[in-house]
């Protein structure tokens, strides 16, 4: 039996190993993904992001609790940084979940980022297809510990909560405001820290001088100890109530266009470059550009022109 | 076809806290290029299976230093055994005396490294006895 169809039986280690294969990049995954669609768009996608230590996966650990509390199973994507310099990478979130490791109602994935920059892996978009496929109510994604740029997380959640710690002090000032954007609820972790007030005050503050702050869902700032599980239901609640603002306000439904434009354009932009670097690489057309061009005998402009029109037949601008 | 990045857990059963000997396993591995998922101290067994299957990995390293290997090290090989997941090869190190290393093997563990055994060694032998699974 194909992975898929053993998935849609229940499958873990089927489900697992079609992980595997999509992380390595397997054109016999991207069949497999084909048949799974049609059993996706049902999981509450949940992002948690926010600086390395902050607490987030032991977060997450508290939040799959009160949602396996609430009767419902929850997938987990964790991913962490691939070195650069070896390729390999240590995947240590699992160690705050252990709890939920037997527990049949829980699937949690490590992934790396294998140079992917942007806090996710390239395959964490796939990967939470999967878990959607195996019936997952919640899927939680855990980025990397992100400094301030790495945002891809907004694309991929339904609801995304930004977790800061206490003692940023003056640096919270420096917190850039992409990460302010992306939050849709704010999270004080180390609550039992001094300064956890002042840091979810100075928080609270810059959301209201935010220039968006017009929009109709305002983000709250909320205090979490992930340690001591204080906290951890009105952080769920929080993110519910946001989950049926998307449904009630339609809001939904942008969220869900701008997601998969940006999918599909993607895909389209990897497949026709793959499509075009392939033939030209095959044909020893690559080579002949670059030394036309190296030579100056050839403007990479025209190159480009005449592959396309090579390839597809007469495309010009 | 793309190359299969080679998945190792590392993983302390039981209730030892010696945890220097994983963590320098660990690092050699992710230097080693390697994915290695680390899950840290006092894992039951069952924790260690569930974890490696939902992880995909070739490959269970376990560290035991408190003398418990006898029966943590092959109660991990026989839930393999029971999941049908056998396939994912089993090896581990720490305080081991010499005269355990055969029953551990005919338990299924595949190899038991000593201290004093030089990471190098061991990255060598994984690269030789675990083969990514196609
Ligand atoms: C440092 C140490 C400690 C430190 C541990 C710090 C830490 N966070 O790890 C502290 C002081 C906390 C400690 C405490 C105790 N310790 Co102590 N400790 C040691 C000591 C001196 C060195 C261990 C070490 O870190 N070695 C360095 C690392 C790099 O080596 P390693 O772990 O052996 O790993 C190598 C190989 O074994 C192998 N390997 C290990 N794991 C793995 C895994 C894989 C996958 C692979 C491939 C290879 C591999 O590769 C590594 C590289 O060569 C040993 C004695 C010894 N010489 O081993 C005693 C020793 C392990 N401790 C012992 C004891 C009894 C204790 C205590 C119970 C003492 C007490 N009464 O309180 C406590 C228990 C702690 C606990 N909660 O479990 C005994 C265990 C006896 C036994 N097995 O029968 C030992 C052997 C000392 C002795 N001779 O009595 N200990
Ligand atoms: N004092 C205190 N410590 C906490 C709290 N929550 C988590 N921690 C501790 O903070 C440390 C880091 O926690 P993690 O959950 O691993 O943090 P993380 O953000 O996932 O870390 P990375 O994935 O490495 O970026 C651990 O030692 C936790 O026990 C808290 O509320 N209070
Ligand atoms: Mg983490």
């Amino acid at each position: 039996m194909a992975l898929a169809e053993r998935i849609l039986a229940g499958d873990v280690r089927a489900a697992a190993r079609l992980m595997r294969d999509i992380d390595d990049g397997f054109k016999s995954a991207v069949e497999e993904l084909k048949v799974l669609y049609p059993h996706t768009g049902n999981a509450f996608i949940i992002g948690i992001t926010g600086p390395p230590g902050a607490g987030k996966s032991t977060l997450v650990d508290q939040i799959t609790a009160a949602y396996r509390r609430r009767s419902k199973r929850v997938g987990i994507v964790a991913i962490d940084p691939t070195s650069p310099f070896t390729g390999g990478a240590i995947l240590g979130d699992r160690i705050r979940m252990n709890r939920h490791a037997e527990d049949d109602g829980v699937f949690i994935r490590s992934l790396a980022t294998r140079g992917h920059l942007g806090g996710l892996s390239r395959s964490t978009g796939d990967v939470v297809n999967v878990m959607d496929a195996m019936g997952m109510d919640v899927v939680i994604i855990e980025t990397v510990g992100v400094g301030q740029d790495e945002i891809d997380i907004v694309r991929m959640a339904h609801t995304t909560a930004v977790v800061m710690v206490p003692g940023l002090g003056d640096d919270i000032q420096a917190i850039k405001a992409g990460i302010l954007e992306i939050g849709d609820v704010f999270v004080v972790n180390k609550a039992d820290r001094d300064d956890a007030d002042r840091t979810a005050r100075e928080l609270a503050a810059m959301l209201e001088m935010n220039p968006d702050k017009d929009r109709e869902w305002q983000p709250k700032v909320l205090k979490t100890e992930a340690s001591r599980n204080r906290g951890i239901e009105e952080l769920v609640n929080e993110i519910e109530a946001h989950r049926s603002y998307l449904h009630h306000s339609g809001a939904i439904r942008r969220l869900l266009e701008e997601k998969n434009t940006r999918l599909f354009l993607e895909l389209l932009k990897e497949r026709l470059f793959a499509e075009v670097y392939g033939h030209i690489h095959v044909n020893g057309k690559f080579r002949e550009i670059v030394d036309g061009l190296v030579n100056r005998k050839q403007d990479p402009y025209s190159a480009v022109e005449a592959i396309l029109a090579e390839k597809f037949g007469g495309v010009k601008n | 076809m793309s190359e299969r990045k080679l998945r190792v857990l590392v993983g302390k059963p039981g209730l030892d806290g010696h945890d220097r000997g994983a963590k320098i396993i660990a690092r050699a591995f992710r230097d080693a290029g390697f994915e290695v998922i680390y899950t840290g101290l006092h894992q039951t067994p069952e924790q260690i299976v569930a974890a490696a299957i939902q992880e995909d990995v070739d490959c269970v390293g376990l560290s035991i230093l408190s003398g418990a290997h006898n029966t943590l090290l092959p109660r991990v090989c026989e839930l393999f055994r029971e999941k049908q997941a056998e396939d994912i090869i089993v090896f581990g190190g720490g305080v081991i005396p010499d005269d355990d290393i055969p029953g551990l093997k005919t338990a299924g563990v595949k190899e038991v490294f000593t201290p004093g055994t030089s990471t190098e060694d061991i990255v060598a032998w994984v690269r030789v006895n675990v083969i990514p699974r196609a």
